[in-house]
This record gives C-alpha cells, sequence and structure tokens, in this order.
C-alpha cells in the first residue's frame, strides 16, 4: 500500500468522521421543527448538541485541508466545479454557526424565531446537498483532459445524485433522531423514538435503492461488503430504537452512516473524481496526489493528531453526558 | 472581456473582501482569547468575585466575536480551490500541508475547548474550566502560525522545487516552510498587533463604562489589563514590523520602494511623510522627506542605498521577460502609512492612559483613588485633567478600539496588493492563478452573495456587541461562586437549570 492509497483511506475517514458526527447535529437542527411541539423543546433539541456542534464541523475543515495537501488535483477539480452547490453550503454553514451562537442572546420573540428558522434550512440544505455533491463524485462527472469541470451546474442535478441527496437527508434525520432519543428526557425522548422508526423506515427504502443502485453501477466484492453491512447496521439501528436500547440504536445508526460513506469510497477507488467523457480523464489516487515527502509529512501529522482529536472529542460527550429534557431550560431565554 | 469584471479582478476582490472582514476577528480572536484566560485564572487563584465577573463580561464579547470568526473562516479554506484552482494545483503540494496542519491540530482544539468552555460553567471543576480557555488560546496561536507559514511562502518561496514533468512546486523542506526568517518575523509581528487589537478593545470599552462612572471595579481593572497590554503590543508590535521590513526589503525591494514611493535609487533613501506622483511617468510631484531615514529602516544605517520602483521593475523585467511588475503604488504607499498610523496612534493613546492612570506612582495621597471610583486622570503629582479634558481622553481612548482594526487591514491590503502581480512571489502570476472553469457569472454571484451576507451579518452582530457592551459585566449568581467539583456536574441536583444554554 503506497502513501497515496493511505491517504485516500484517510480522507474518506476524515468525511465519515464529519457525516457521522455532523450528520446527528444536521439532524437534530431538521426534527427542530419535526419533532420539538413548542419553543422550549426546540431549545432541548438545540442544547443537545450545543456544546459539541462547532468541533463537529471542524472534521469538515480537515478534509477538506487533508485533500489540499494530499490529492490538490482532486481539491481544485472538486471545488471550482462543483462552485455553485459549494455557495449554498457555505452560506447554509456561516449562517447556521451564527444561529446557534446568537439566537438565545436576545430576548425578543422575533429575533429567535428568525435564528429557529435559519437553523432548520441551514441543517436541511447541507443535508441534502453533500449526498447530491457525493453521487455525482462517484457517478462520475464531465472532465476533461485538463482536469477541469466542464459541466454545467444542471449537469449536477441528474436521478442518482438526487436519490443520494434525499439519502443523506433522511439517514441524518434519522441519525439524529436516534441521537435526541439518547439524549434527551421525557415526553420528547419517547416521541424522539417513535419518529425515528417512521424516518428509519423511509431511510431504509431510498438507502437500500441508492446503494444497490451503486453496487450494480459500479460495485466490487469490497463495497459489497461495505454495503451488507451498511443495510444490517440500519435495521439493528431500527430494532434497538424499537425495543429502546438507545445507546446501541446510535451506535448502529454512526455504523450505517460510516458504512455507507465507506461503500462510496470503496466504488471509487482508485478513482477520486472519474470522469464522465473519458476514462483516461479520470482523477486517480496518482494523478492526483501530492509528491511522497508532502503525503510522508501529512501522514506523520495525521496519524498524531487524529488518535488525539478523537480522545478529546469523546471527553467533551463524556463531560456533556446527561440527558437534558425541559426542566434544565432556563426561562430567562 | 471587460476588464473591471474580469474572473481575475472578481476573484481578487472577493479574496480581499472575504479575508479582511475575516481578519476583523481573528486578532480580536486570538488576544481576547488568552486576555479572558489570564483574567480566568486570576479568579481562580485569588477568589476575587471582579475577575469572575470581567472573564464573564469580556468572556461575552469575545463569544459574539468568536462565532464569527469561525464561520467566516470556513469561507478561507474553501475558495482557495473554488476561485483559485490553478493556484491550487500548482501550489497544493506546498501550501495544502498548513492548512490541514491547522485544521487537524488548531481547528479541533479551539471549537472543541471552546463548547466546554461555553457549556462548562456547571460541568467542569473551575481549574479545568479555566484549562479549556488556556487550550482555546494555545489553539488560536497555533491556527495563526500555520496560516502565516502558508502566507509566507507566498511572500517568500523557500524548500521547494519546480517540477516540470507536472508543472508544479513540489515541497523538498518543510521544516524550512515552518521556520524561515519571513514566516518567523511575520509571526511575531501578527501575533504582537492582535494583541494591540484586543488591548485596545478593552481599554475602549472599560474608558466608555469610566467615563460613565458605572461598573467601576471590574472596569479599572480590565483598563489596567488593557492598558498594560496595549503598551507592550505596541512596543513589540513597533519592533517586529522594524524587523519584518527589514526582511521585505531584502526579499521584496518591489513591495517597500512601493511603500516608500521611492521612483529611483537613492543613497542615502529618505523616508516619504507625503508624496503625489505620477505612475505613468514614474516619479512624484510632491514629495515630503526625512532625509536617511529608509535607509535606517532597511539596513541599520543612514547611508546605505536603497533601490527604487523603476529599478527593481528593470531588474525584474531581466529575470522575469517583459511586463509591469510593479504593483499598485498608490495603495501600497497608503496603507503602509494607514497601518503604521493607526497601530502607532492606539498605543501613544494607551502609553497616555498607563501614565494618566497610575496608582501610586509620583502621585499626591489626594489623587491617589480606590477601587469603587474611577480613576483622576493625573497629569502631574498634584495636577489632574479637568472634567471636559477627562472627558477628552476616555472619548478618545474609547474611539481606539477601531484603530488596531484599521490598521490591522491596512498592513494585509498593503503586504498582499504589495506583492503583486504575483501571487507566489518571483514564482506564479496572480492572472495565472485563477479558476479556467468557473465563469464570470459565478464568481459575481458569489462575491455579491458573500458581500450581502457579511454585510448584513456585520449589523446584526455589532448590534449585539453594543447591547452586551452596555449591559456590562453580569450580576453572579449561586452557581458561578459554587462551581461543581466533579466532571460532568455535581449530582445532587439533576433537575437544576443548565447553567449556560443557547
Amino acid at each position: 500500500m503506497q502513501l497515496h492509497d493511505v491517504w485516500f483511506v484517510l480522507i474518506a475517514v476524515l468525511w465519515i468522521g464529519y457525516f457521522f458526527l455532523e450528520g446527528f447535529d444536521f439532524g437534530i437542527g431538521i426534527l427542530t421543527k419535526l419533532l420539538a411541539r413548542d419553543r422550549r423543546e426546540k431549545r432541548v433539541l438545540i442544547n443537545t448538541i450545543g456544546p459539541v456542534w462547532d468541533g463537529n464541523e471542524v472534521w469538515l475543515l480537515s478534509a477538506g485541508g487533508a485533500t489540499f495537501a494530499a490529492f490538490p488535483e482532486w481539491y481544485a477539480t472538486l471545488f471550482s466545479g462543483f462552485y455553485l452547490p459549494l455557495l449554498v453550503i457555505l452560506v447554509c454553514l456561516i449562517v447556521r454557526g451564527v444561529a446557534f451562537e446568537y439566537r438565545a442572546k436576545r430576548a425578543e420573540e422575533r429575533w429567535q424565531r428568525n435564528w429557529e428558522h435559519a437553523i432548520f434550512w441551514t441543517s436541511l440544505i447541507p443535508a441534502l446537498l453533500w449526498g447530491v455533491a457525493f453521487g455525482n463524485i462517484v457517478r462520475g462527472v464531465k472532465i476533461d483532459a485538463h482536469k477541469e469541470y466542464v459541466g454545467t451546474f444542471f449537469d449536477l442535478l441528474n436521478p442518482y445524485a438526487i436519490l443520494g441527496g434525499l439519502v443523506t437527508l433522511t439517514l441524518f434525520t434519522f441519525h439524529g433522531a436516534v441521537f435526541a432519543a439518547l439524549k434527551t428526557l421525557g415526553d420528547i425522548r419517547e416521541r424522539a423514538r417513535k419518529l425515528a422508526t417512521v424516518v428509519g423506515l423511509i431511510t431504509a427504502v431510498l438507502a437500500l435503492g441508492f446503494l444497490i443502485w451503486t453496487q450494480l453501477d459500479r460495485g466490487n466484492g469490497t463495497s459489497l461488503v461495505a454495503m451488507i453491512v451498511a443495510v444490517v447496521a440500519l435495521v439493528a439501528a431500527l430494532g434497538a430504537n424499537q425495543i429502546g436500547r438507545e445507546g446501541w440504536a446510535f451506535a448502529f445508526s454512526g455504523i450505517t452512516v460510516a458504512a455507507a460513506v465507506a461503500m462510496l469510497f470503496l466504488t471509487l477507488f482508485p478513482n477520486v473524481m472519474p470522469s464522465s467523457l473519458n476514462e483516461s480523464w479520470n482523477l486517480t489516487v496518482t494523478n492526483a496526489s501530492s509528491s511522497p515527502y508532502t503525503l510522508k509529512i501529512m501522514t506523520w501529522c495525521a496519524g498524531i493528531a487524529t488518535p488525539v482529536v478523537i480522545l478529546y472529542q469523546g471527553w467533551t460527550y463524556w463531560v456533556f453526558r446527561k440527558r437534558i429534557g425541559t426542566q434544565h431550560i432556563a426561562d430567562a431565554h | 472581456m471587460e476588464l473591471a469584471l474580469a474572473p481575475e479582478t472578481l476573484a481578487r476582490w472577493q479574496f480581499g473582501i472575504t479575508t479582511v472582514y475575516h481578519f476583523l476577528f481573528v486578532p480580536l480572536t486570538i488576544s481576547l482569547a488568552a486576555l479572558v484566560a489570564g483574567l480566568e485564572t486570576a479568579w481562580v487563584r485569588t477568589g476575587n468575585q471582579k475577575y469572575l465577573q470581567a472573564t464573564k463580561f469580556w468572556g461575552k464579547l469575545f463569544l459574539i466575536n468568536i462565532a464569527m470568526g469561525v464561520v467566516t473562516g470556513i469561507v478561507q479554506e474553501f475558495q482557495f480551490g473554488m476561485n483559485w484552482s490553478d493556484y491550487s494545483r500548482f501550489v497544493g503540494d506546498i501550501f495544502g500541508a498548513p492548512l490541514a496542519f491547522e485544521a487537524l491540530i488548531a481547528f479541533f482544539f479551539e471549537s472543541t475547548f471552546i463548547g466546554l468552555w461555553i457549556f462548562g460553567w456547571d460541568k467542569l471543576p473551575k481549574k479545568i474550566h479555566c484549562l479549556c480557555m488556556w487550550v482555546v488560546a494555545v489553539g488560536t496561536i497555533l491556527s495563526a502560525y500555520f496560516i502565516l507559514a502558508a502566507n509566507s511562502w507566498m511572500q517568500h518561496p523557500v524548500g521547494y522545487k519546480y517540477n516540470a514533468a507536472n508543472g508544479r512546486a513540489e515541497l523538498t523542506d518543510f521544516w524550512k516552510v515552518l521556520t524561515q526568517d519571513t514566516t518567523l518575523v511575520v509571526v511575531f509581528h501578527t501575533l504582537t498587533a492582535a494583541f494591540l487589537t484586543g488591548a485596545a478593545f478593552m481599554v475602549g470599552i472599560s474608558a466608555y463604562h469610566l467615563m460613565r462612572k458605572k461598573h467601576i471595579k471590574v472596569m479599572r481593572t480590565s483598563l489596567r489589563v488593557g492598558l498594560v497590554t496595549l503598551v507592550i503590543a505596541g512596543i513589540m508590535t513597533a519592533i517586529s514590523g522594524d524587523t519584518l521590513g527589514k526582511v521585505m526589503f531584502e526579499q521584496q525591494p518591489m513591495k517597500m520602494a512601493a511603500a516608500e514611493a521611492l521612483w529611483d535609487k537613492e543613497e542615502p533613501a529618505p523616508f516619504s511623510v507625503f508624496a503625489y506622483g505620477d505612475v505613468d511617468k514614474g516619479h512624484n510631484k510632491v514629495a515630503i522627506e526625512i532625509p536617511g531615514l529608509l535607509s535606517f529602516l532597511a539596513h541599520n544605517d543612514f547611508s546605505s542605498p536603497v533601490p527604487g520602483i523603476n529599478d527593481v521593475n528593470k531588474s525584474e523585467q531581466e529575470k522575469f521577460g517583459p511586463g509591469d511588475y510593479r504593483p499598485n503604488i498608490p495603495v501600497a504607499y497608503w496603507g503602509f502609512r494607514w497601518m503604521i498610523g493607526f497601530g502607532m496612534a492606539s498605543f501613544a493613546i494607551g502609553l497616555a492612559g498607563l501614565w494618566l492612570t497610575r496608582r501610586k506612582f509620583w502621585l499626591a495621597p489626594s489623587l491617589r483613588t480606590g477601587d469603587e471610583e474611577p480613576p483622576h486622570l493625573a497629569v502631574t503629582k498634584n495636577k489632574a485633567l479637568g472634567a471636559r479634558f477627562t472627558k477628552w481622553y476616555w472619548s478618545l481612548a474609547f474611539v481606539t478600539l477601531g484603530f488596531p482594526l484599521i490598521a490591522n487591514s491596512w498592513g494585509w491590503i498593503f503586504t498582499e496588493m504589495g506583492r503583486q502581480p504575483w501571487v507566489v512571489y518571483g514564482v506564479l502570476r496572480t492572472s495565472d492563478a485563477v479558476s479556467p472553469s468557473v465563469s464570470q457569472g459565478e464568481v459575481l454571484t458569489s462575491m455579491i452573495v458573500f458581500t450581502t451576507l457579511y454585510a448584513v451579518l456585520a449589523v446584526i452582530e455589532v448590534r449585539l456587541l453594543v447591547k452586551y457592551i452596555k449591559a456590562g459585566p453580569p450580576e453572579l449568581t449561586d452557581s458561578d461562586l459554587n462551581p461543581p467539583t466533579k466532571i460532568g456536574g455535581d449530582s445532587q441536583d439533576a433537575d437544576r437549570p443548565m447553567a449556560f444554554s443557547y
């Protein structure tokens, strides 16, 4: 295994980390409208991710930065090619971060309601668009001989990619509902479990369609294994949720996210961004990667930093391990 | 294509707007993190409640600020790929690494521990809570270091070779990128300027309250912390700026010649106080100068020659082929002056304040004040400023909170525009760096979207800051004064509302 292969795996790990973590906090954002009955319940939901959403988002910055460093050609083609969807995602992430931090900083109801709308939409839109983006990466887009994206914005809106978007949207909502059930107390916890079942079933239908489509079109032996793991984990998550084992349900919904993302990366390899125009124009782990020297330095950095990050982020979740109910929300806001 | 709307021009405007905007928040974040951590340490060590109140007050303003810094920072990492894909392809092998280091080492630190700090008041023992802010502070400094190492490589590329086979620059010595003199001096200069910024912010707001005789106890302490930091940071900024100037005279003579509107080599070279010139003809029409000073700034003596714009342009033409290698000279010239002028003005106001508000040294007993009253502004041993001048000083001290922000912005505009037409000095031209696949319409769209969004957020942010500044430090509650003894919170009061919630 050469260093650029290692880095392909590491980039996949960073995206898995991002979707695992930000997946449920996108889900929580979406649930503020689907699950919460009143504004106090909205606040219960928002506060389950309050201390952690920011750290979760850094997985995206790490994935972006690591792609820049390890596969500059991939970074350049992807970011310039998917220009408008990325612009929308950026706007959402900006507004979303500010919304969390500023919502409670004024008592006026209109102010707070505006930020609450913002939290919903800026969680929903990226949850959808990330799936569309990855659907397109896997499917292949119009890349020319100079590694430039030559398609249009509307080329990105094809049925396969849109189905991918719906899968991430529903899967993250399910993951979020399971997380809500794990982190809350009282009535909202019960309703979170019930909603998780409904969303989970919809997710199962969509995900099965998308993953089988992926497997039939461009799958291989290892991607089949990942697909089976994803499907089994999703079923297990639904089952665990049904019998009220919330910790297990969350672990399994997390494994579903991880295995589904892993499957996409496994169908990609050794490409990083295939060209739909000509196979010889594919961006691959070899023609898109940095020099071995840069990859070696990056490997040292990631090899040491990533486990440490996981340790202290894990510690954060342990510090805030207590469930939150409506009684924990102060009246002041 | 119309030059004003060429993708390169638009992409540069977008980079300028988003970066200057982002950098309004960065220096405040860097310095306030450390200052808040210092105040909280004082609370933990002394148990004096005024320090906890100060921690909460400045901490709140810090949080309002860092929220904007974090979200506008995401754009920074994405837009290299979006608008500057040819740049990313050419330099990714080198430039990507410090960016990835920043994310993996610094961002994770900051973002994770800021969450612990915000929500941790009733979940963490006070020593650990305080430690979280120190980790945030270290994270912000590491973050600055890696980003500035990347920027310094653009200013003065080292530790790389050009690979003709794949047409890109490749890293050969990462250690050199991290430790070259440009990096070290730029880091020193940027960090000291960041502390100047946070200190002026603290002085300005403390002065606002002291002028109104409100929240005196907390604001007196804050004023003192702010003034001392402002003066030390001011001296260090000047020293590091001087060192950086000498490095730049060496590495980018064009930038420094443009900063001085020095058209032709002079020996000794004068420092320009005011100049108005003709860029096309390459000379100044009006110039007021201090003889020999520029030679000193460049080489530490009053006689050495300094090459002018026309000389450097000619030598670059010989080296890189025909073309115009001059940056926008009025921007470089005035940017350099605004940077120094505003930075040093706030330093001077701080120095004056430190003298005027001294507590005992050379001060008659009648002018000494206790913790509960605003300090007299004592000019000499027995004489304090009258009511009118006192008000003037407090007003001036309040206004100074904006000065370093202006100075920082012009500093970056100067150093980035002064490097043009290069994006990587001597290696890659800015015109060769833009994304070929991105249309004019797309860049224009994103520029309008970001500019509008940033403008709206600026209004929201400033109004929120004003609200919390006016409110002053919060009254302390029982739970503030009785932090938990166990990690995760004490268990006896399971239904108590969270100390902080969104």
